[in-house]
């Protein structure tokens, strides 16, 4: 199955980006702005977290 | 969506619809004549519940009151309909809790679950005309 944490995050935030989409905008390029931007935040919001996170091991 | 703006305007039906969305991801919308978006549903939702139960996710069945936190973890997964009671029924319930993917596993099936209830709610939208 899939193993690296990476790849699960991005998977994981496209899928929810797409559905987020297509429930909240109803214009096709309208969708793909919002997708777009909603998978790059969670992304980036995961990984600038797990950085922060790194001083502070459990 | 410009198939969607021209599309027919949705049947009536809401119990139905909201029953369809909630058995099968995407099979409300589907009934009311909303293809693309239907299918999209079906296909997030449906690999999102699917990878989580690869990845060795627990299907939790608790409906008591004394742990709500596993409460509200179980209704969010029951929330993705006929695919959870499937998954059960077909032995994927006990998950692995030694994997390492088991947590990445709960989070993909119980947010496919939470996602699902805002699409059986877009889908009752869709039914009543308060959207397209």
């Amino acid at each position: 199955m899939i193993a690296s944490h990476l790849l699960i995050l991005l998977v994981f935030s496209l899928l929810v980006s797409a559905v987020f989409a297509t429930l909240l905008r109803d214009d096709t390029r309208e969708r793909l702005r919002f997708g777009l931007l909603s998978f790059a935040a969670f992304v980036l919001s995961a990984i600038v977290l797990g950085w922060v996170m790194g001083p502070f091991p459990s | 969506m410009a198939a969607e703006t021209t599309a027919a305007p949705a049947r009536s039906g809401v119990l139905p619809a909201c029953l369809l969305a909630w058995v099968l991801p995407g099979a409300g919308h589907l009934y009311l004549g909303r293809r693309a978006k239907g299918l999209l549903f079906l296909g997030a939702i449906g690999a999102l519940f699917l990878l989580g139960v690869a990845m060795k996710s627990r299907l939790q069945l608790y409906l008591g009151l004394e742990d709500p936190l596993a409460l509200l973890f179980s209704i969010a997964q029951m929330a993705v309909g006929a695919p959870y009671f499937l998954a059960r029924a077909l032995g994927f319930e006990a998950g692995q809790v030694t994997a390492t993917t088991y947590e990445y596993g709960n989070t993909f099936t119980a947010v496919g679950g939470l996602l699902n209830i805002l699409v059986i709610l877009d889908a009752h939208d869709t039914a009543v005309g308060r959207k397209r």
